[in-house]
């Protein structure tokens, strides 16, 4: 009997051009194989006309390293890596909108926002805003905590991600230009 | 309006053209976006095109006008019929094919064709006419978010929306159609850009900084190769459309003799090795022969080359090649352990592959594992082929059609065979004995493709027999291509094998659903008529003895010729591999 792989959270980190259409060529790659994302984030990364696509998704070893290679097929895409969580050092930022009375309520709301290592953003007449970043499992903490004070509006980022091993991108660039090859040679 | 054609001087008086080694190949100041697709796509080969015109390509078909004697537009009748007119042209010459559509529905409709050369990796580029630039996004007539439908069945697709991205974007369209494995490009303009003036430099695109068509091959890797199949007892070497699209035929010929490994084929891998050569041991898959389909579960080295395991070649993967050492030489390195797990991948080029190895292998002959092919051809021979070829049936087989066809045409015609059982049938029974001559929707099986790539076959070969092969239900789903036939005078032949059923779905109830025939049974026009209509001769034959007479009437004809053959309802094909089962459970009965 074949057993069942396990699904586990893996980490892509896309390195791509700045292209239209580019976010919807990766995504419809999960969508076509029914795989949720779990969170997704871009920016310009360390390379400039470079971007970091951070895509978090649930998924099996074998499955990951196959959506990996049709990732890293399209056009557009300079190279796709995957990561198990011990791989990468990642972060999410959440911010919580709580109202302002709920301040002087005692002492409770400070030592909430200390203890979570939180910071308030601002404070409004109405309202007052916190950030926190984490992991997933802590700003989900902060909003448990805060939520008797009543949370008017709670939002978390995707998943920003830096890996561990110590290579370049560079250098992986560098390698797939040395093994191109052109048939007219 | 005076739309008198031109004389050819405007593009040889102010038109720059540079020899092959130059970077520019054409330059010409102030014109239209329009004229610079005409232009790059003159200055990428292209001699002939299939489409249909609309409001937002009207630009584009005016430049045209003006090209006319150096470019040959056909007319078809739907945008699907371009698509497969241009993958027919592409697969018997390896170019790229090239389809016109205007937005909306002229661009939806290319969608299947796209769908099928995406994934028969077959190099197309489809240019559409979008909406005006600030007409995006407003819901305008005949506007639909053509590169958001195409991205998912396109190797690449971009939308132009000024004049002066046209060359670059064309330029790049080719480059990622036709190289590595090649696939289909959708360019989608929009009017505004056809529209506007600019100055026109073309330039071929030489690479393009996230695509990698081609890798060097390990070195390391092909001793490894090598090495195992200098120690095999059993190699067995499945080919695929790759050998095509990498013009490997010879190489691997060569490869095959040295080695002595016996060669079966894919699907779209036919006609890249000769049937009758001694060590050609047939096709594999669902519907292939006995002996390759069960002797991949008994080599001890399987070398699998430009094909991409697909599940109607493996059947149940857990049961499938388990004993045996894989060795995958293949293009694209998503395609390597994507269904069959590998034990040497060679990431590169068919071509390049056979050369490096060829060097490396051993003289050998394997004349007890060929024998053991042999002797599962008789046993097919004696349960199927027999029964197949020499009925006791009144009416006619669709194996006794193909196979006096290959007779007739002694294996070198160019067959386009549509879906369904008359397909498996020209796969099994059409005696290929030279290379690029079939012509099938394989990946997406897609009925109604054989008329139109017919058509594109013809008109890239016309010195070659193109014969469509088709039946009678397919043949209803894009019959009005006989237009084009007709309006284009391309001597295409055509031959329906009528059984007056939507045969395979038929055979799978038979066997499967309990003979509940739900919605199989398919009336026709009178095809023989219908023709006429087009102007396109024809005639009907029913009985055996006046077979040969009627494809000999086909094949002679100068025109395009409809033969429709009345075969026997109920036939089913076999050897046959059932879904999910192993290619050891191949059933010959």
């Amino acid at each position: 009997m074949e057993i069942k792989e396990e699904e586990k959270r893996f980490t892509l980190s896309l390195f791509t051009e700045n292209k239209i259409g580019l976010v919807n060529r990766i995504t419809i790659i999960f969508t076509r194989r029914k795989m949720n994302i779990l969170s997704l984030t871009t920016s310009e990364s360390e390379l400039k006309d470079i971007y970091r696509f951070t895509v978090v998704i649930k998924t099996t070893a074998s499955q990951v390293a196959k959506v990996v290679k049709q990732i890293e097929k399209q056009i557009g895409v300079l190279k796709a890596f995957y990561y198990e969580e011990e791989q990468v050092i990642f972060q999410e930022i959440a911010l919580y909108k709580i109202p302002t009375k709920a301040l002087f309520g005692g002492e409770t709301i400070e030592h909430i926002i200390r203890n979570h290592y939180a910071r308030i953003l601002t404070v409004e007449e109405e309202f007052v805003v916190i950030e926190k970043t984490g992991h997933e499992h802590e700003t989900q903490e902060l909003f448990e905590a805060l939520k008797p004070f009543g949370v008017l509006g709670f939002v978390r980022s995707g998943r920003v991600a830096i890996p561990k091993p110590m290579r370049k991108v560079m250098s992986y660039l560098q390698e797939l230009e040395d093994l191109a090859y052109s048939l007219d040679n | 309006m005076d739309k008198t054609k031109p004389e050819m001087t405007t593009l040889l008086n102010t038109t720059t053209m540079y020899q092959p080694s130059g970077k520019t190949l054409i330059s010409k100041k102030n014109i239209s976006g329009a004229e610079a697709v005409i232009l790059s796509l003159i200055a990428e080969g292209v001699d002939t095109i299939f489409g249909y015109p609309g409001g937002a390509i009207m630009p584009t078909y005016d430049a045209l006008y003006h090209y006319m004697d150096q470019v040959r537009h056909l007319l078809v009748r739907h945008e699907q019929g371009a698509t497969h007119a241009a993958q027919g042209y592409a697969r018997v010459t390896n170019k790229v094919g090239v389809c016109f559509a205007t937005s909306g529905p002229g661009a939806t409709n290319l969608i299947t064709g796209i769908a099928d050369a995406m994934i028969d990796s077959t190099p197309m580029v489809c240019i559409t006419g979008q909406v005006t630039k600030e007409l995006l996004g407003t819901d305008a007539f005949q506007e639909t978010d053509v590169v958001g439908i195409s991205m998912p069945v396109t190797k690449w697709n971009y939308q132009v929306t000024s004049a002066d991205e046209i060359p670059e974007a064309i330029a790049k369209a080719f480059y990622i159609a036709k190289s590595g494995r090649p696939g289909p490009v959708v360019i989608d303009i929009t009017k505004n850009a056809q529209n506007e003036m600019m100055d026109f430099e073309y330039q071929k695109c030489e690479k393009v900084r996230s695509y990698h068509p081609y890798r060097k091959l390990d070195e390391a890797k092909l001793d490894e190769a090598a090495e195992i199949i200098n120690n095999a007892v059993r190699p067995y070497m499945i080919i695929g459309h790759g050998i095509l699209i990498s013009e490997a035929q010879e190489e691997l010929k060569a490869f095959a003799e040295k080695t002595g490994i016996p060669v079966a084929s894919t699907l779209l891998g036919l006609s890249a090795f000769p049937n009758d050569h001694d060590q050609y041991v047939g096709y594999v898959g669902m519907h292939g022969n006995y002996g390759p389909n069960i002797k991949t579960n008994e080599c001890d080295v399987l070398i699998a080359i430009g094909m991409r395991f697909d599940d109607r070649v493996t059947g149940d993967l857990n049961r499938y090649a388990k004993q045996a050492k894989v060795i995958h030489v293949e293009i694209d390195p998503s395609e390597i352990d994507k269904n069959v797990k590998t034990d040497v991948a060679l990431l590169g080029d068919a071509k390049e592959a056979l050369k490096s190895l060829i060097g490396r292998v051993k003289e050998k002959t394997y004349p007890e594992w060929l024998a053991e092919f042999a002797a599962c051809d008789a046993e097919e021979k004696r349960k199927v082929i027999e029964k197949d070829l020499a009925p006791t049936t009144e009416k006619l087989k669709m194996a006794e059609v193909v196979n006096k066809l290959s007779e007739l045409t002694e294996g070198k015609a160019i067959t386009v065979s549509d879906v369904g059982q008359h397909q498996m049938v020209v796969s099994r029974y059409y005696n290929y004995l030279e290379t690029d001559s079939n012509v099938t929707s394989g990946g997406l099986g897609t009925m109604g493709f054989a008329l139109p790539a017919a058509i594109g076959a013809k008109v890239a070969k016309p010195d070659r027999d193109v014969v469509a092969i088709i039946g009678d239900g397919g043949f209803q789903m894009t019959l009005q291509e006989l237009g084009t036939i007709m309006q284009e005078k391309v001597p295409v032949k055509i031959m329906i094998l009528n059984n007056s059923f939507l045969g395979m779905v038929r055979q799978w109830q038979q066997l499967f659903f309990e003979r509940r025939y739900s919605f199989v049974d398919i009336e026709s026009p009178d095809f023989i008529m219908l023709a006429k209509s087009f102007g396109i001769k024809g005639e009907q034959v029913s009985k055996r003895e006046d077979l040969e007479t009627g494809l000999k009437n086909m094949l002679a004809s100068e025109e395009s010729y409809l033969l429709e053959v009345i075969v026997e309802k109920e036939d089913n094909v076999f050897p046959m591999v059932p879904t999910g089962a192993s290619v050891t459970d191949i059933r010959l009965e």
